[in-house]
């Protein structure tokens, strides 16, 4: 495959990605604004489509959000406050990143603990493995047994 | 210590089967959204008549100091689903003296004139919402929604889709019954 056919597999491959939902009149004319909207759209979930962030969805309510966003972006909130403003009327579940708080600590603390405990099984299993293999040696009453059951096989055979 | 151990398993299984038994309930819907609106004051907004059909708009201060809840329903004439909703609502309002508000979402005035004088019109008020605004300010998802306001303007229930069938009915007479018991209690 020589370079020119792997470069047009890669931008063809990328291609649909590049597609947006965000119709040209909702643009904002000042591009840092419109960059800040963009990266706000892409944390807040569309709620007709639900595992869609708002920046990609097609639905109606997507994009009144998304000119609501813009509005208050122009209106001079911070980002912070456009997304709460969002949250206050959708609630937590608009927002594709659940904040971290008593709700949501099962969820946040879930896996650092499973790792944990996995962590500990794994380091139970291993000593435990690592106290069976101490017995390199027979004791002294083995190796008195063995040297006379060697005996007696000796004197049998002999 | 080796007994604990030896239990871990069956506990294991247990949280997980804790976990199946809520998560395949058919009752559970998992695409539901809590809405953030419940036992809150109703959102500010304010909307304008439908024109040409004859009835005040709506605004938040109407859904304050009632004596008794009142039902807001979103509807639209381009929503199908609203079409049969609109049976059952015109008969909660006419047996059971429901007042009924309504929000005009994202409705040609003239398609919601039309629509209304063909199916006749049980709302008492209705909001244009042209822009879907007020949408935004009720958390709606998608039409046709509909809320039970009480008396003192605060949001008591809400459904998502139509009103339609005798479980959702059952469901919402229930809501209605549980708020009008509250607002008889209170006042």
């Amino acid at each position: 495959m020589n370079w020119k056919t792997l470069s047009a597999i890669v931008m063809l491959a990328v291609l649909p990605f590049t597609a947006l939902a965000v119709e040209p009149d909702e643009i904002l004319a000042d591009p840092a604004l419109e960059a800040r909207a963009r990266e706000i759209s892409k944390d807040l979930r569309c709620v007709v489509c639900q595992n869609q962030d708002i920046d990609s969805s097609n639905a109606g309510v997507a994009r009144d959000l998304r000119l609501l966003v813009r509005e208050r972006l122009v209106a001079g909130d911070t980002d912070a406050e456009v997304i709460e403003f969002v949250r206050a009327r959708y609630g937590d579940f608009v927002l594709l990143k659940p904040p971290f708080k008593p709700e949501t600590y099962a969820l946040w603390l879930t896996p650092a603990f499973l790792a944990l405990f996995g962590t500990g099984i794994v380091i139970v299993v291993l000593r435990s493995g690592r106290k069976r293999q101490v017995a390199e040696r027979l004791s002294d009453d083995d190796e008195r047994v063995v040297a006379g059951m060697l005996a007696a096989e000796k004197g049998g055979t002999a | 210590m080796k007994r604990a151990i030896a239990a871990l398993p069956i506990l294991v299984a247990l949280i997980i089967g804790a976990f199946f038994l809520w998560g395949l309930n058919p009752d559970r819907d998992p695409s539901a959204i809590p809405s953030v609106l419940i036992s809150q004051p109703a959102p500010e907004f304010d909307l304008p008549p439908v024109e040409g059909v004859g009835l005040p708009g709506l605004s938040r201060a109407d859904l304050y100091g009632n004596p008794e809840p009142v039902v807001v329903n979103v509807f639209a004439s381009w929503c199908v689903p609203c079409r049969a909703e609109h049976a059952v609502l015109t008969r909660m309002v006419e047996r059971d003296g429901v007042r009924l508000f309504g929000i005009n979402y994202k409705d040609k005035p003239d398609d919601a004139r039309v629509w209304l004088e063909e199916l006749g019109n049980p709302y008492e008020r209705i909001g244009s919402d042209l822009d879907g605004r007020a949408g935004i300010e009720w958390g709606l998802s998608g039409v046709p929604e509909t809320f039970i306001v009480a008396g003192d303007g605060t949001v008591l229930y809400r459904y998502v889709g139509p009103v339609v069938g005798a479980a959702a009915e059952k469901k919402f007479a229930t809501a209605l019954a549980q708020a009008r018991s509250r607002d008889g209690g209170t006042s």
